[in-house]
């Protein structure tokens, strides 16, 4: 059977990898090539690198990690952040990355989705979506420029019409990352979750709660998710992926052990 | 046997974008390779690798441009097809933009049809298990219930010549085989320990 997926996210920024909370204040966690080498021994399903300033600097960034990442593991790995265009996206897989991610550009320019999968294949398009439950209108809006909280702005998508129209134009995954919760590690949004897996055909990732191991069998059990993506749990320690993967295999969902 | 890792192993370069990743992998295991789509250069290999992500209609096109067909239908050493590389092997594809059928290399005599999920999602994306697996030197060490990175939406069904299989929604072919050529639906190059094995044993394989 599928394996539900173990997906620690490693956010990057100027090569190294960073975690802040709620998308503010980032510290400096580590490096990213042994830190990858650590999460795939460790038995992680995959790895998402987020070059969380790209999108918001307007820059050429650069990604020579990337091909130095691909050396060394042996498990598949995504790449998001400041991918606009096909040039860039297949200067990114040619490094050995295995899936691109897209975010506010694809918000910018939504063809940007159906330009990439008809070159490179839906499988290798993962479209990466920032949403935000606002209390007092009772909807979930999606955000853009999330990397950068001066540029961080409201589009005018709301969260459940954006992951229709992301499938339609060729989204071959979706990662929904579930802003009020990122980073304080109560829990992932499984209200939201489950809302989108409603309207959601393709592989769903979650994003954004994660503190302790039920958190995990919660989400598989109660949205089913095809995997669940946390960055703080892991970087500090807090849940060992050995450790998280038995308790869910005893649970009875689906884990892939090694 | 002692293995001589100085043998010529190639990777053909078919313009799609996975060819570091496949080399990466060969080069952790301590062998040399050369991703290339010189014609002499691949006849005179000791090893072919077959890589390939994107579509059929796509990465044939790339192959006819490179003048590679004959070549690449005319081997004789062993050649292991990683996904893609696989499906080019078969005699057709459905998987192109349009629908419309592909002619493929015509080696193995199956064709790639849309992998029926049944109700499970498309596509066919993470970690699955063998449900069985036929003996064989480069599957050496695999085991019914071992898992295996598969991201694809599109299958060779169950035939003579699958060696393999997996289920999603359906059974289909995880690997298939004929003669000196091998193909594995799966990513070896991503699937941790044991892709490495099976990659191990293809460039191990006696000539």
């Amino acid at each position: 059977m599928l394996a539900k997926r173990i997906i620690p996210c490693l956010d990057v920024r100027d090569g190294k990898v960073v975690k802040g909370v709620q998308f503010r204040n980032h510290e400096i966690i580590g490096d990213i090539v042994p830190l990858a080498q650590k999460y795939a021994a460790a038995g992680a399903d995959e790895l998402v690198f987020y070059d969380i300033t790209a999108s918001s600097d307007n820059r050429v960034v650069d990604k020579s990690w990337v091909s130095r990442i691909a050396e060394v593991i042996d498990i598949p790995f995504c790449v998001a952040g400041g991918i606009k265009t096909e040039q860039d996206a297949k200067e990114i897989l040619m490094m050995g990355a295995d899936k691109i991610s897209v975010n506010s550009p694809a918000l910018r320019d939504p063809s940007l989705i159906s330009r990439l999968a008809d070159v490179f294949g839906q499988q290798c398009i993962v479209v990466g979506i920032d949403s935000f439950y606002d209390k007092e209108t009772g909807l979930y809006q999606v955000y853009q420029f999330t990397g950068d909280e001066n540029r961080t702005q409201q589009t005018k998508w709301t969260t459940f019409d954006w992951i229709k129209e992301v499938q339609r134009r060729g989204a071959g995954e979706i990662v929904l990352n579930c802003m009020n919760q990122d980073g304080v590690r109560q829990g992932y949004d499984i209200a939201q979750l489950q809302k989108a897996r409603a309207v959601c055909n393709v592989p769903l990732i979650a994003s954004g709660g994660a503190g302790e191991i039920s958190h995990f069998a919660d989400v598989f059990k109660q949205a089913d998710v095809d995997g669940a993506l946390a960055a703080s749990v892991f970087h500090k320690g807090i849940i060992e992926i050995n450790d998280l993967k038995q308790t869910l295999k005893n649970q009875n969902i689906e884990i892939r052990l090694c | 046997m002692s293995v001589d890792k100085t043998m010529m192993n190639v990777i053909v370069d078919t313009g799609c974008a996975n060819l570091s990743s496949v080399k990466f992998a060969v080069e952790r295991l301590g062998f040399k390779v050369t991703i290339t789509d010189d014609i002499t250069l691949i006849k005179n290999a000791d090893k072919v690798i077959l890589p390939g992500v994107g579509t059929a209609k796509h990465a044939m096109a790339n192959i006819r441009a490179k003048g590679l067909v004959e070549t690449l239908q005319n081997l004789t050493q062993p050649v292991l097809g990683f996904c893609l590389g696989m499906q080019l092997m078969c005699d057709s594809s459905v998987e192109s933009s349009d629908g419309e059928k592909v002619e493929c290399l015509g080696i193995i005599h199956t064709d790639i049809i849309p992998l029926n999920a049944e109700n499970n999602r498309l596509p066919h994306m993470g970690w699955n298990t063998l449900t069985s697996v036929t003996d064989h030197p480069v599957f050496q060490g695999i085991n019914i219930g071992d898992y295996f990175y598969f991201v694809h939406s599109f299958a060779a069904p169950i035939s003579e010549y699958t060696l393999a299989t997996c289920q999603y929604g359906s059974s289909f072919s995880a690997v298939i085989a004929k003669d000196n050529f091998i193909g594995c639906q799966f990513h070896p190059e991503r699937s941790s320990k044991l892709g490495s094995k099976i990659i191990k044993n293809f460039l191990e394989l006696a000539l």
